[in-house]
């Protein structure tokens, strides 16, 4: 730092003179409008601004002066500088901000790119629509019972009405297994599952089960040694086939759409008197116009599409249940058949081929 | 059943233009279910008409047939009145006979096109047909002759050939036997179609009364023969051609006719549903006896097999021995030939049950078995026996022989008490006592209204009902007539369900969070065999050998259940690589069958609930079926593309679906090394919850891959769902965290290469105590810088304390203590 110099006359210090002040300014200000970029800029600040630029050499002189004059330079040095940051600093936003656009605009990525890295599960479309008629009857507020696929020949035979001697019996190609006196099957149907409803709890009952059971089919277009049915069970005072008639016309509409119902014709079945057939109004083309051409209904307006009836007092009386007090309803429909027509599948074999291009097209809902 | 329209409209009048439409419609919606309606002639169009001829000109052919020209006068039915040439290869006719024409324009069975064209040097404008051309049967002896009386040239030959005769074809529930005959079908139709009248039973009939001159029969069981009757019809022509009419009704019900004796027979079986049998009188020795079979008795039946029968089967004798199985199907010592002129004719009623045993021990279906077996009418044995007489005198010249025979008596229908109002109440249809009475007795029950008291019917079934036992029984019979259409749509009004069950909602749980992480999932069938288990590479003495085996599996190569969801899952997963998807990730969830060996499930009574104790006695003997889960991986984990490398499955990745599917549930699995096929022996993991073995994953044995057709380094993991469903942990804590700044420590520890990481890091988290936020091991290292058989590991510890900032040091005392307690346990030495 200078001190204050008596010797030295202030005449001689040039660079404090007004006019090259006003050119040190000058000189930095065109400087710091030329500088194209951050780096340019910074040299800019070092040559106009720095510790060893020409205003802040003046400014260091400034204390040379005699004190008159020292307001006056040190006024006129300070304003140069002053407007001089002022103008980097502008400058240093100008050129940051157009940095920063550059840096994002040199960013920039394809994002048609593909970008799926890790392979997409799904679930079998026949849990999905066993879920999704579950969930149906949950709404309802019946709840979802279960039992073994491996099931004693009693609760599969025996306990729905069906003898050892009944004709019936011969309806239905059971798989026996061994030792053949254990009297152990396939459940060929999931009825077996009502009676294990009607030994463990007490009415009112409304329960579904949805599950699988086996046939012994050979196994082709439409038909498999294994195959998932729904059956429907219901047990309470004053229960009737309207009560039926309404469950299975509300489950049609939630199923296959609004206003579509169900037409009942006599059929048998032991467990059930009376029984009935069920046929499903084709939701395609309604029976109406087209219903010639239709595929999915065959040109019948309607679908078969399950079986039900009044349980038989005799079921009752053998799964603990007092007819005089209860009677019931209960319902079966195959869950692959109605996926099958629901989803417009005339082959029933890719459900259980394992192909995971089929499971997969159903994604987690369907 | 097929029946054929006209036979049902024989024995019922229905209102003048019904439609055959019409009259299934009915029956389809009181029951009987119409499967089809067939016409021999539904595919013959156009003009098919009696022609006559006139000349008939032999013209030999070069190619050494000789052909006949002929005109053939066909009235007016070309339009010109003048007589037709037609070119005929067949010489069984002459001028004068009637014979059938197709004209130009006409179509024959097969699409066949008729048009005019030259032929054998003439315009040949038609063709005389043969009962094959016309779809007939397979007659190609030359063209129908038709009888004299036929009709005029011109008139449309159709009805004259019955080629319009529809047959209906009706679906029959195994309650509804009376319904496989016309005689139940026309009843049928008297009730269900609107305004049918004047039904005419054919079983109805004046029958001659039983006398003592007739063939001798001895019943020795009359409960599995409660009636016999025998006719005998003598001086029978052998070779008397069955009359059109009868082969054209028994052909349409879908029978083969074979001889007039045998066809008889089988046309009043169609007609009343009651089957009959026919004998050779002559080849009968004595009397016959209808008793059960003894031990080692054998019989060869009508249809060449040699059957060793059963002490239960009903047989009927003579002096020569056992003749016939009873009901069943004739042996073949007395059959009906083409010699035999005196017939011996038994219409019995027989034991539905025993019928049924015997089919099944023999695999006998036959259509006499089939309507003995689901109960006949048991009072028409005489009307059936006289009418099997009647048209084998009329058709076959013989004579009845005046002697009767009849033992034994119809056992009587039980009286049923049904309420009066239980059709209203079963229905939810506002029907009255009244209308059950009348449709009771429509359908042929006797109702009695003040025998069983007030508002109770005293209901006697018709005696071809014999399904009708129990009161809810004749509901269905009111319901069906009212009409299942009338049944009005009321939802009934449940109690608050409980929803999903927890294990339910769990597996669901379960499958999302599997699809979440890229598994798709299968359904494979249950069926394996022993290959498949030596494909898995299982030794003798594993316990996935112990089999439910099926008494009738579908393939011998798949005939028990397995105790495994592997193969299942290892060969779909082979198969989407056989189809070119190479990188595929599948699981399957299923209960699997693990036999207890506990003994037989008990047939329980049914007059009654089972107890407690005979319940769970029927449980117990059942196999242990859990619920498992299997998964398999293949190829790459993530694909390689513009964002790098694949990165190919590995074992990890298997223990991971089913850490992430424990996590799911808020289970920790611990994983430790174990051999167990069908795994990489140094490459699988036993999986663990709270101490309890779940299941195991890792990387497919290199064998294994290659027989299930998957590239090497396939992974695959199975699991018992319920053993972790039943520790899912139910209500998570919140958690709570420390705001305070974390101290980060990284260790390297140098150990044996056997010792597992699990164990290092075990005794590095005790050694750290509480303190310690987490661990990561970050890094294995194992080569030049640690030495043979050793390796390095390298953790990242992170400590924290929750309710301070940590002191200076006290994460590296912390942390020393850590190695101190691994190097204690594991032999750890921390790598400079
Ligand atoms: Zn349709």
């Amino acid at each position: 730092m200078s001190g204050p110099n008596t010797d030295y006359d202030p005449v001689e210090v040039t660079p404090l003179k007004a006019d090259q002040v006003e050119a040190m300014r000058e000189a930095a200000l065109t400087a710091i409008a030329d500088a194209a970029d951050l780096e340019a800029l910074k040299q800019v600040r070092l040559d106009h601004a720095g510790d060893r630029s020409p205003i802040a050499l003046a400014n260091r002189e400034i204390g040379a002066l005699p004190p008159q004059a020292r307001k006056e330079a040190g006024q006129r040095v300070g304003q140069a500088r002053g407007a001089i940051n002022q103008a980097i600093a502008a400058r240093q936003a100008v050129l940051e901000a157009e940095h920063e656009e550059r840096m994002l605009v040199e960013e920039t990525v394809d994002v048609s790119l593909p970008t799926t890295r890790r392979r997409r599960g799904g679930r079998h479309p026949l849990t999905l629509q066993s879920e999704l008629i579950a969930d149906l009857f949950v709404a309802m507020g019946y709840e979802v019972a279960e039992g073994p696929v491996v099931e004693a020949e009693w609760l599969n035979f025996d306990a729905l009405n069906l003898g050892p001697d009944h004709p019936a019996r011969t309806m239905q190609d059971t798989f026996w297994t061994e030792p053949a006196d254990d009297h152990v099957v396939l459940r060929t149907q999931t009825s077996p599952v009502q009676a294990r409803t009607m030994l463990t709890r007490t009415p009112p009952i409304y329960v579904v089960c949805p599950g699988r059971v086996f046939r012994t089919d050979e196994y082709d277009a439409t038909h498999s040694p294994m195959f998932h049915q729904v059956e429907g069970l219901v047990v309470d005072e004053g229960i009737t086939m309207a009560h039926l008639k309404g469950t299975l016309d509300h489950f049609a509409s939630q199923l296959f759409g609004d206003g579509i119902t169900t037409r009942f014709r006599p059929s048998y079945f032991p467990f059930t008197e009376p029984s009935a057939e069920v046929d499903v109004k084709c939701f395609v083309c309604r029976g109406g116009e087209g219903v010639a051409e239709c595929r999915t209904c065959r040109g019948e307006g309607w679908i078969e599409w399950g079986g039900c009836g009044v349980v038989n007092p005799r079921v009752l009386v053998a799964c603990g249940v007092d007819p005089e007090v209860y009677s019931g309803f209960a319902f079966g429909m195959g869950i692959d058949r109605s996926f099958m027509f629901r989803h417009d599948l005339e082959d029933l074999r890719p459900l259980f081929e394992g192909d995971v291009r089929f499971s997969s097209a159903f994604g987690t809902e369907i | 059943m097929k029946a054929p329209l006209s036979w049902v409209l024989d024995h019922v009048d229905v209102p003048e233009g019904t439609t055959t439409e019409e009259i299934t419609d009915r029956l389809t919606l009181t029951g009987l279910k119409l499967e089809a309606v067939e016409s021999p002639g539904r595919e013959i169009t156009g003009p098919l008409v009696i022609g006559r001829v006139l000349t008939k000109e032999p013209e030999p052919q070069k190619n050494g047939k000789t052909i006949n020209w002929c005109t053939v006068d066909v009235g007016d039915a070309n339009g010109t009145g003048e007589p037709q040439g037609i070119v005929c290869g067949a010489h069984n006719f002459e001028p004068g006979d009637l014979v059938v024409t197709v004209l130009p324009g006409g179509v024959l069975p097969g699409g066949f096109e008729i048009g005019a064209r030259k032929t054998y040097g003439h315009l040949s404008a038609g063709m005389i047909c043969s009962a094959r051309e016309l779809g007939l049967g397979d007659d190609h002896d030359g063209i129908i002759v038709l009888p004299a009386d036929a009709g005029e040239p011109g008139q449309d030959v159709r009805p004259v050939l019955g080629l319009d005769e529809e047959t209906i074809e009706l679906e029959v529930n195994p309650d509804r036997a009376y319904a496989l005959s016309i005689r139940g079908i026309a009843r049928e139709v008297l009730v269900s179609v609107e305004g049918a009248t004047g039904f005419r039973d054919p079983a109805l009939r004046d029958t001659p009364p039983a006398n003592d001159d007739g063939h001798p029969v001895v019943v020795e069981d009359a409960e599995g023969c409660p009636v016999f009757v025998a006719r005998k019809v003598t001086g029978f022509d052998p070779t008397a051609p069955t009359p059109d009419f009868m082969v054209r009704r028994i052909t349409a019900a879908g029978m083969r006719p074979i001889s007039l004796a045998v066809d008889v027979t089988n046309y009043v079986m169609l007609e009343t549903g009651r089957p009959i049998h026919g004998y050779d009188a002559d080849k009968v020795q004595g009397a016959l006896v209808v008793r059960r079979a003894r031990e080692g008795e054998t019989l060869t039946t009508l249809d060449g097999t040699k059957r060793t029968l059963d002490p239960a089967d009903l047989v009927v004798t003579d002096d020569s021995g056992i003749i016939g199985l009873g009901g069943v199907m004739g042996g073949e010592t007395t059959e009906i030939s083409d010699t035999t002129t005196t017939v011996l004719v038994e219409a019995a009623h027989w034991d539905a049950v025993s019928m049924f045993r015997t089919g099944r021990r023999h695999k006998i279906t036959s259509e006499a078995g089939k309507r003995n077996e689901r109960g006949v009418d048991p009072t028409i044995c005489e009307a059936a026996a006289d009418r099997v007489v009647e048209l084998l005198v009329e058709h076959g010249g013989g004579q009845a022989d005046p002697g009767v025979t009849v033992v034994g008596t119809p056992p009587a229908m039980p009286v049923v008490e049904v309420p009066g109002d239980l059709a209203a109440r079963v229905s939810g249809m506002p029907i009255t006592e009244e209308r059950s009475v009348e449709c009771l007795r429509a359908v042929g029950c006797e109702v009695s209204v003040d025998g069983g008291g007030a508002g109770t019917l005293s209901v006697t079934p018709p005696p071809w009902r014999p399904d009708l036992t129990d009161a809810q029984d004749f509901s269905e019979e009111v319901i069906r007539l009212v009409g299942y259409d009338k049944v009005p749509s009321v939802l009934p009004t449940p109690p608050s369900g409980r929803g999903l069950t927890r294990p339910q909602q769990l597996r669901r749980r379960i499958g999302r969070t599997l699809a979440g992480e890229g598994f798709v999932e299968v359904v494979s069938f249950p069926f394996v065999g022993a290959a498949d288990l030596d494909a898995l590479g299982l030794t003798a003495e594993d316990p996935r050998r112990d089999l439910l085996q099926l008494s009738n599996p579908l393939s011998a190569e798949a005939g028990f259940m397995t105790t495994t969801l592997l193969p299942g899952v290892l060969r779909a997963a082979g198969k989407n690589v056989g189809h070119g998807n190479t990188d595929v990730a599948i699981f399957e969830t299923g209960t699997v069958t693990l036999p207890r060996h506990s003994g037989p499930a008990a047939i329980l009574p049914v007059d009654r609930r089972p107890t407690d104790d005979e319940f769970a006695a029927l449980d117990a003997a059942l196999p242990a079926q859990p619920l498992h889960l299997a998964l398999v991986a293949a190829g790459d984990a993530v694909a390689g593309g513009w964002w790098g490398e694949a990165r190919p499955v590995s074992w990890a990745d298997a223990v991971d679906a089913v850490r992430a599917v424990a996590e799911a549930l808020g289970l920790e699995v611990t994983a430790s090394s174990v051999e167990l096929a069908p795994w990489h022996p140094g490459r699988c993991a036993e999986l663990s919850v709270d101490g309890v073995v779940v299941g195991h994953a890792g990387e497919v044995h290199p064998t294994v891959c290659e027989a299930f057709g998957l590239p090497k380094r396939t992974v695959a993991a199975e699991v018992d769902l319920d053993l972790l469903i039943e520790r899912a942990v139910h209500l998570r804590k919140a958690p709570t965290f420390s705001s305070y700044p974390v101290a980060k420590e990284d260790v390297a520890l140098v150990v044996d290469a056997s010792v597992p990481a699990a164990a290092v890091e075990a005794a590095l988290r005790e050694g750290a105590g509480e303190l310690l936020e987490s661990i990561r091991l970050f890094d294995v290292y194992t080569g030049d810088q640690v030495g043979e058989g050793k390796k390095s590991l390298a953790y990242a510890l992170r400590f924290r304390a929750p309710d301070r900032t940590l002191k200076e040091g006290e994460a590296a005392a912390a942390r020393d203590a850590a190695v101190a307690l691994a190097a204690e346990r594991t032999g750890a030495v921390q790598r400079a």
